[in-house]
């Protein structure tokens, strides 16, 4: 039975609630009592404030208070992520603007109403005079000489300076045949949770208690920087997670709205709830990405890579978000390698504040950049070279390894086999037959493109002391509880907290497959600091690769207890018993057998019990992984673009991908089909732009194009199985595998197809008039 | 101001005064029990808020209460009768037609309007049909394998 369950594709425990419409998001929450926060936000990018008037507000219908950055009594915005010898500079991030707005949206009073209308309606009493002062976008403008200057006490506007170096880079680029070089833009991204950030805030008065609902990934990480920021204590605080549509990153900081709700709570000790438009979230929760990359790639003129050397200028925005420098660097920069030998690396990373929404996670967070460089890179030198992609990636692949291999950048990848998954897409394919395609296509005056992306991920994060050697303020253990009832039914508490990816269902599949209870025996808990142990949370594509071990090392633990029961209960030796399928018998004779029920009412009635040991069937488990996971695969895009109209039409889309032995595989490819569609639509569609003056011209749904279904293949999804040696299952994990693939897939597709007309580079996203006027471009004969 | 308005929802009539301004969705969602329709946007574009609207799929934040007047309203939790999953429910579930759930009620009812209008749609129409439907999480791609299978269970 256990086998079957451990890599079953069952449907998802959690999904009944969620298609009846019964589960409940913060923003369905009501209490007894309960007012209504809403925001008024600058719609300067940069500007003094010389004069707020809210009188009228004060006294329009439904309004209970307003409140500007001059009433507000809270700590700053917290900081968690402070990258070592990085000269990090963190600025002072109010919760309210007190006399300086530093983006649109940047937040200038707080009105309080009975209801969100009345709230909405009395923002237009308020009256702010606003001395306007330049902004400035772009990172690599606003750190130069002349910049408007966003923060007083940090010039340039650099927050922060970080290098990664390994190997002799000097003497790779002096050894260097041919040298290729790029500059990439990774366009900022919206990251578009489907369900809006909100936030109810309940204070109990006199108990000095108070219950936070917040749309959060991590909901123990919230607490703690609430109490950062409020002052409540820990013990005084709960934080609730409940059903969480989506996060994808932009649900890991914490933000000003939670605070100033909880702030007015306690003012007016009444519960006060705050959920942001759609149009606030594009303006205020946090985007991705936004960095300008310049490249060398050193090699030999057979293909072989010598060295790269990069620098990168990484907006964060106005403020650090909580994680947010931690996200171009470390994440990042150590994942330069990719899946080759690459024996000399160094790349300098400049965070640079801007007059921008703050920059944060966003699926993938540094690793898709990271790869986007290496894969981008390879296909430019095979074109330098006339080699055929696929050819440049052999030569340079890291062949199979079971138990380590370290790269330039200092990290030890655990397993991998890229050459086999390489081999597998190609196969699958028929790389050499879709070649020939492409030749005849182009003969026949179309312009068709393959790409190829092959990628290795950092994941399962990961080792707490590396965390403290890389400066995140925080551990990145995991954490679980099996409580076994007397019926034998199972109730599991985990610390991380997850919002779709499914784990009420398949960590079920864990514990059923560990001890033979049934699968619907296991009710997994999740998501409230009150009765869940701490944990870091779900982001990084770690809830399963961390939390996922702490509960399969707890669920021994219970099942190690079990048998010494057992053992006791049929009065044979331990040594003597076996287990099998839920039952634990005398070897040999498999009906002096306790089931794993009859044990966990013997247990929890601890009438009998063997001598000296506790009462219960319970255990917990706090687990460090020892390294970090590191997924990897290989995708292949193909593309179509109309010479007319610029348009590109994806084709066809292959991802492979090696996330270990899988729980679910119908969970798994639910996880890779979403991934890969958000890496497409930055390829092809997605860019938060901002004016001049620094406002947000895709400041709604109708502006900033998402994916849609009419405008995607089906993606063909295969896998390759590689345990990691260190996880006791072998799993790595797969939340981000997808997009950390398929941004650079499509992209190297594209310039395939377009690499006959000339074209060798071209900004993403890749719209038809952008496609058009680089095609138009290159058409032209040189000097003109 | 307000206007007295008369709207069944899930078969239970709801008398209320509204102010002529207040958006369909959140006269549902105001009720109390039906919280199920969300609100994913506020230009119209994501389908979150699909409800049917005497049996036909609107956008409910694209539409007045006061318009709703005398009208008759289904949200998700009307869909499933006497406790029974809806065949599209049901497929949802089977297919692993949704991740984080809250883009699902919209698209069920979107999927609900697809299959009224087209009993037995290729996998091109089921994408165009759900074209004005966003989902994060999925990828849409088991949303329209859910949808090929709501409309093979229906048809039978
Ligand atoms: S909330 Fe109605 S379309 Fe988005
Ligand atoms: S399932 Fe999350 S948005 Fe569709």
């Amino acid at each position: 039975m256990s086998s079957r369950i451990f890599g079953s594709g069952i449907r998802r425990r959690e999904d009944p609630r969620l298609i009846t419409g019964a589960a409940a998001y913060t923003d369905d929450m009501t209490l007894p009592g309960m007012l209504h926060a809403v925001m008024l936000r600058s719609p300067h990018a940069h500007a003094t404030i010389t004069r707020i008037d809210v009188g009228g507000a004060r006294t329009a219908p439904g309004v209970v208070a307003v409140y500007t950055g001059k009433d507000v009594t809270l700590n700053p915005m917290p900081c968690a992520w402070l990258p070592p010898n990085s000269q990090l500079k963190i600025a002072n991030y109010p919760t309210c603007a007190i006399d300086t707005v530093r983006y649109v949206g940047d937040i200038v009073a707080v009105v309080i109403a009975d209801s969100p209308q009345q709230g909405y309606d009395a923002l237009d009493l308020i009256e702010v005079d606003y001395q306007p002062l330049p902004s400035v976008i772009d990172p690599q403008k606003s750190c130069a000489p002349g910049a408007p200057q966003l923060h007083a006490d940090i010039p340039n506007n650099l927050a922060f300076q970080w290098t990664v170096a390994g190997g002799d880079v000097d003497a790779a680029f002096a050894a260097a045949e041919i040298v290729v070089t790029e500059r990439i833009v990774q366009q900022r991204l919206i990251p578009n949770a489907m369900e809006p950030r909100a936030a109810l805030a309940k204070w109990a008065g006199m108990s000095g208690e108070l219950t936070l609902w917040n749309t959060t990934q991590n909901p123990h990480i919230l607490r703690f920087l609430t109490s950062v920021v409020t002052g409540i204590a820990e013990d005084k605080l709960r934080v609730v997670a409940p059903e969480v549509g989506g996060g994808f990153g932009c649900k890991i900081p914490a933000y000003p709205g939670e605070f100033l709700a909880i702030f007015a709570s306690r003012k007016l000790n009444r519960p006060v709830k705050w959920t942001e438009t759609r149009s606030e979230n594009y303006q205020a929760t946090t985007h991705g990405r936004d960095h300008v990359q310049e490249i060398e790639l050193a090699a030999k003129k057979d293909g072989t890579i010598l060295g790269i050397r990069a620098s990168s200028w990484s907006a964060m925005g106005a403020y650090l978000s909580t994680a947010a420098p931690g996200i171009p660097t470390i994440l990042h920069g150590l994942m330069l390698s990719g899946v080759y030998n690459v024996p000399a690396i160094k790349e300098d990373v400049y965070g640079v504040y801007t007059t921008a929404t703050p920059v944060e996670a966003y699926r993938g967070a540094g690793r898709p950049e990271a790869t986007f460089i290496i894969e981008r890179m390879v296909d430019k030198l095979a074109a330098a070279l006339s080699m055929d992609p696929v050819a440049v990636r052999r030569k340079n692949m890291i062949p199979r390894f079971e138990n380590g291999h370290a790269v330039a950048t200092g990290l030890t990848y655990d397993s991998g086999d890229y050459p086999a998954s390489l081999q597998k897409l190609l196969d699958h394919v028929n790389y050499d037959a879709l070649r020939q395609e492409q030749a005849a296509a182009r003969k026949a005056g179309r312009l068709m493109g393959i790409g190829v992306g092959t990628y290795v991920e950092i994941c399962g994060l990961g080792p707490s002391q590396v965390a403290a050697a890389v400066g995140f303020q925080g551990g990145l253990w995991e954490s679980a509880i099996v409580r076994v009832h007397p019926t034998g039914k199972v109730n599991v508490f985990i610390g991380a907290s997850p919002h779709g990816q499914g784990e009420e269902t398949t960590f079920a599949q864990l514990v059923a497959a560990e001890i033979g209870v049934g699968v619907d025996d296991v009710k997994v808990i999740h998501g409230d600091t009150e009765t869940t142990p701490m944990g870091w949370g779900t982001y990084g594509s770690r809830t399963t690769a961390v939390g996922g071990a702490a509960l399969i090392l707890a669920t021994r633990k219970v099942k190690e207890k079990a048998k010494l029961i057992a053992a006791h209960l049929l009065e044979a030796a331990v040594e003597d018993m076996d287990y099998a399928d839920g039952k634990f018998f005398v070897k040999g004779s498999s009906d002096r057998a306790k089931t794993i029920q009859d044990i966990a009412l013997q247990a929890n009635l601890s009438w009998n019990m063997p001598p000296g040991m506790e009462g219960g069937l319970e255990a917990s488990m706090f687990y460090d992984p020892p390294n970090f996971t590191y997924p990897f695969g290989s995708h292949l895009a193909i593309v179509e673009i109309e010479k007319e109209t610029g348009i590109v039409s994806l084709t066809r889309y292959v991802a492979i991908d090696d996330c270990g032995p899988q729980i679910n595989p119908v969970i798994v490819e639910g996880q890779v089909h979403g991934g890969v569609v958000q890496g497409i639509g930055q390829a092809l569609w997605e860019e938060a732009i901002y004016d001049e003056n620094g406002q947000l011209i895709t400041g709604s749904m109708m502006d900033y194009a998402l994916p849609r279904a009419d405008r995607l293949p089906h993606i063909e999804v295969l896998n390759t199985v590689t345990p990691s040696p260190h996880h006791p299952l072998g799993l790595k994990g797969i939340g981000e595998a997808g997009t950390i693939a398929s941004t650079v897939t499509v992209y190297n597709a594209v310039i395939d197809a377009l690499r006959p007309l000339g074209v060798e580079t071209m900004q993403m996203p890749f719209t038809p008039e952008r496609v058009w006027k680089a095609m138009t471009a290159a058409a032209k004969p040189a000097g003109n | 101001m307000t206007v007295r308005v008369s709207i069944t929802v899930n078969g239970r009539r709801f008398d209320k005064d509204v102010e002529p301004r207040q958006l369909l969705v959140h006269f549902i969602r105001d009720l109390g029990g039906f919280t199920g329709t969300k609100v994913g946007c506020d230009t119209s574009q994501c389908g979150s808020c699909t409800v049917l609207l005497d049996g036909i799929a609107v956008k409910s934040c694209t539409c007045l209460a006061a318009q709703a007047d005398g009208a008759e309203v289904t949200t998700i939790e009307g869909l499933a009768a006497d406790g029974q999953l809806h065949p599209i429910q049901e497929a949802f579930w089977n297919t692993h037609g949704l991740q984080c759930g809250f883009c699902t009620p919209g698209m069920i009812m979107a999927t609900h309007e697809l299959l009224r209008t087209n009993a037995t749609p290729t996998d091109e129409a089921i994408r165009h049909g759900l074209a004005g439907n966003f989902c994060r999480c999925t990828g849409y791609q088991n949303i329209v394998k859910a949808v090929r299978e709501a409309a093979t269970v229906m048809a039978k």
